[in-house]
């Protein structure tokens, strides 16, 4: 992992807090949706605060797909999940809300959860990259190998 | 009613959350690494494959499915129960479905992760 997959992580874990805290603030202006009015749900994106949450939460689609191109699903989703760590802190510094023990607790098992994939490798299986709209199924000979398992042959065969 | 709707709503968000999340994570592994690929061929290059990627479509598509179901469910119930309830079925869905479709190796490091996050994100909800 290097500086710029952490910023990567990073930017999925802010823009996904704050796009989702911009969202929250712009639907309750909008009120209650009902399917019976489908123009209605469409035009909830009129909505200034709901506007900016999805701007927010494109440059967060941004970097997780970064993220997605480099390091498994289960690595990249607890990873960036300190982001509900973050909507917390947003609650008690800007919404003045009580952050009650249970809360606390809740953000002991998310650091937790989190501090238990960061030790692991990002990729804990082999890719072949191979050029788009080629989607032949070719087996892949190391399922379960993680990316350092690789270098570290291929580094035993080259001898290097 | 209030609740059939928010639950309806959550279920419906937490399918389409993971079907969006396997399926985009199957194209990004098939295009490879966007950083290094933009280097080498440039921005343009990296947007036209992604978007040319069928799997990474019907995934925007599950996503956009998971967005709407969303905000229905925030239109019925508040973020403090909608938001950790989602995300985190969510998050145990994903690693089920990660081993199964990605055949990802989710040891029992990852499955810790994923119920611990879970666990918490509940937690933020009491």
């Amino acid at each position: 992992m290097n500086l710029r997959k952490y910023l990567v992580l990073g930017g999925v874990t802010i823009f996904s807090a704050i796009g989702d805290t911009l969202l929250s603030r712009g639907m309750k202006q909008v009120g209650s949706l009902s399917l019976g009015h489908v123009f209605q749900v469409l035009l909830t994106i009129l909505n200034p605060w709901v506007a900016l949450g999805i701007l927010f939460l494109l440059a967060f689609f941004a970097c997780y797909m970064t993220a997605l191109s480099w390091a498994d699903l289960t690595y990249v989703l607890p990873a960036t999940s300190l982001g509900y760590v973050l909507l917390a802190v947003i609650a008690k510094y800007q919404l003045h809300e009580q952050i009650t023990t249970a809360r606390w607790l809740g953000i002991l098992l998310i650091t937790m959860g989190v501090g238990f994939v960061a030790g692991g490798p990002e990729l804990t299986h082999h890719h072949v990259h191979r050029p788009t709209g080629d989607s032949r199924a070719t087996p892949d000979p190391h399922p379960h190998a993680t990316i350092e398992d690789i270098r570290e042959t291929v580094s035993t065969r080259t001898g290097s | 009613m209030k609740a059939l709707y928010t639950w309806s709503s959550v279920l419906a968000v937490v399918l389409a959350s993971v079907s969006g999340d396997v399926l985009l994570s199957h194209a990004m592994k098939k295009i490879g690494d966007l950083g290094e690929l933009r280097r080498r061929r440039g921005v343009l290059t990296v947007i036209g494959r992604v978007l040319s990627t069928r799997a990474f479509l019907l995934g925007l598509g599950c996503m956009a499915i998971a967005f709407y179901s969303l905000l229905f469910a925030l239109s019925w119930n508040d973020v403090s129960l909608v938001g950790p309830a989602a995300a985190s079925l969510t998050f145990v869905g994903n690693a089920f479905a990660a081993r199964i479709f990605l055949r990802e190796n989710v040891d029992r490091r990852r499955w810790m992760a994923a119920f611990f996050v879970a666990g918490g994100v509940l937690l933020l909800a009491v």
